[in-house]
């Protein structure tokens, strides 16, 4: 092939991926306008302080949805970190364990699975025995969506951790639990913090396991055995209803949302750079 | 406290809650499994597996249930969406990592992070509000009149022009995966080592040649692994599908006319469930998407950790 040829290729693929990246930059460009300029006007004080308005009237707000939110996710947040750090320093500091294999295996399956099946599950495990729907069983839909990414995020950073710090640890003559709480958890904090950071911004918008988990509620509760609203199901309910003030509130919901899980992937980002 | 409390029971101790919490996670996954299929077990008791699977039938009134609609749905969504989103999901990856630097990068990257992680939900919304009316009045209706015009036969293909249907959420469903599967791709592009990149350049290559000769096929596992796993995405995609694609599960299917995957059909009529037997096959349709869902994430993990051991290897 000539040189001529060859540059005119390599200009002409330059220019095709150019145009891919424009392709995928616009729409998702438009949606984010479209998210902030529509939303923005829904937001006031109203939509943060006030509960719902009966279906077809004017005015209302999320507050039960946000507090629902914040409720059921710190719990999911919970039940997740706890179960999903272990398995990660299992995964970590006992490279030898014979569970390894089938943990490393079971948690990577996991987090591709669909969301909407965590929330069958807990449907199954939770609101069927319970007898009716509950923050509570959200939760553990959610904490299913989660512990894989904490797991994940966990083993990396502690992998990361120099193993000089162990070794300090072990010639100054402290059991290995020792170590591993007063040395190499503080050491991998930060790192850790930010797994369930990303883990928690992956929870909170979703909807589809809560739907027959949470289930929804037009009142303002604190108690997660009762069904609760959280805003991504909200959102879900008002952008499917023929109500005009609905549509607004909803855009507003996705700003809110939108804007939460950008200031969390940002944190993360901060802190894994650190 | 004794020493050997501190030194041996400790470490005994220790190793016991951290074995008993991640049991806890295989037991998760377990339960997931059993749950579905303990679930499900009625509709597959009465109907038969492949009978519940294959059965074209999905009416809640007369008590008939077949997966056949939804799965179809769900094959159709996925696969059309994957393949409208791997070009550009692979071009912006390549931008990324090959063809920008500094700011731009940090820009693009910053923002398909970001629009990977916006919630399922948002998308619908927009879709509703922005992209229906726009695929209706710019897309479906010309194309419509014009078959009206000239090729009737075409229209029992095209299906209402509502603006509600299978087109739409396949569009939706592409854009929401374009930027997780740019974001793995990218993954695996960031990880071809420098050096070898240098030593394309060195024997003259122009750019596109080190693409192409070089980073591709070093990263390809990597790449394909995440295309596998968009896959897997877009399989199990509840919110943004339901919010578009009509909820029909009326077989044929049609261009633009409403349908249904086995994910919003789930979400959609889950709670109307009155009877035991609609529930038990909303669970089976779950069980069913279950098994999908593990065969192609045992596929991605395969292919990734294949990677991880023969890199760059023919």
């Amino acid at each position: 092939m000539n040189l001529r040829r060859r540059y005119l290729r390599d200009r002409l693929m330059q220019l095709l991926v150019y145009l891919g990246t424009l392709v995928v930059l616009i729409p998702l460009f438009f949606i984010l306008y479209y998210v902030f300029v529509q939303g923005i006007g829904a937001l006031n004080w109203e939509f943060f302080t006030r509960p719902p308005a009966p279906p077809g009237e004017e005015g209302g707000g999320m507050l039960p949805a946000i507090v629902g939110s914040l409720i059921v996710d710190t719990l999911a947040l919970f039940i997740a970190a706890v179960f999903g750090i272990a398995a990660g320093i299992l995964l970590a500091e006992y490279p030898d364990h014979p569970l390894n294999p089938v943990l490393r295996l079971v948690s990577d399956v996991m987090a591709g699975l669909p969301a909407i099946l965590m929330g069958l599950v807990a449907f199954v495990l939770v609101v069927q025995p319970m007898g009716h729907f509950s923050g509570l069983s959200g939760s553990v839909a959610l904490a299913l969506i989660m512990v894989p990414i904490i797991v994940r995020t966990t083993e990396g950073v502690l992998k990361l951790i120099p193993w000089e710090i162990t070794e300090a640890g072990l010639a100054l003559g402290l059991p290995r639990w020792r170590v591993i709480l007063s040395l190499v958890l503080p050491a991998a904090r930060g790192g850790i913090v930010t797994g369930l950071m990303l883990a928690l911004a992956r929870g909170a918008g979703e909807a589809a396991p809560l739907i027959f988990t949470a289930f929804g509620n037009p009142f303002l509760t604190f108690n997660p055995l009762e069904p609760m609203d959280t805003l991504p199901l909200k959102l879900y309910v008002y952008a499917i209803s023929p109500y005009e003030d609905w549509h607004r509130q909803a855009w507003g919901a996705a700003l809110l949302l939108a804007a939460a899980i950008m200031v969390t992937n940002y944190l993360a980002r901060r802190a894994m750079r650190s | 406290m004794p020493n050997w409390l501190y030194q041996r029971l400790g470490d005994r101790l220790f190793a016991a809650v951290v074995v008993l919490l991640a049991l806890g996670v295989v037991a998760a996954a377990l339960a997931i499994v059993a749950v579905l299929y303990f679930g499900g077990r009625e509709a597959f008791a009465t109907f038969g597996f492949f009978g519940f699977v294959l059965g074209r039938v999905w009416d809640a009134v007369r008590g008939q249930f077949g997966a056949w609609p939804p799965l179809l749905g769900t094959l159709i969504t996925s696969a059309a969406a994957l393949s409208l989103a791997f070009f550009p999901a692979l071009s912006t990856a390549l931008f990324v990592v090959e063809f920008s630097s500094g700011r731009l990068r940090e820009t693009v990257a910053y923002l398909i992070d970001l629009l990977a992680a916006l919630p399922s939900v948002v998308y619908g919304l927009w879709g509703i509000f922005v992209l229906v009316p726009l695929v209706r009045d710019h897309l479906e209706l010309p194309l419509f009149t014009w078959a009206a015009a000239h090729a009737p036969a075409l229209l029992p293909i095209l299906g209402p022009p509502t603006g509600i249907g299978l087109l739409s959420a396949t569009l939706v469903l592409a854009l929401m995966i374009v930027p997780y599967a740019s974001a793995l791709a990218r993954d695996a592009l960031e990880l071809v080592p420098q050096s070898q990149r240098e030593a394309m350049y060195a024997l003259g290559a122009t750019r596109w040649e080190v693409i192409r000769r070089v980073v591709i096929p070093y990263a390809r596992a990597g790449i394909f692994s995440g295309v596998v796993l968009a896959l897997a995405r877009a399989l199990g995609e509840t919110m943004a599908v339901t919010m578009l694609i009509g909820n029909s599960v009326n077989l044929p299917y049609t261009l633009f006319g409403p349908a249904s995957t086995m994910a919003s059909l789930i979400a959609n009529e889950f709670t109307e469930a009155e009877d035991d037997l609609h529930l038990s096959a909303l669970i089976a349709v779950g069980f069913v998407l279950l098994l999908i869902a593990l065969v192609t994430n045992l596929i991605a993990t395969w292919m990734l950790r294949r990677m991880s051991h023969g890199e760059g290897r023919r």
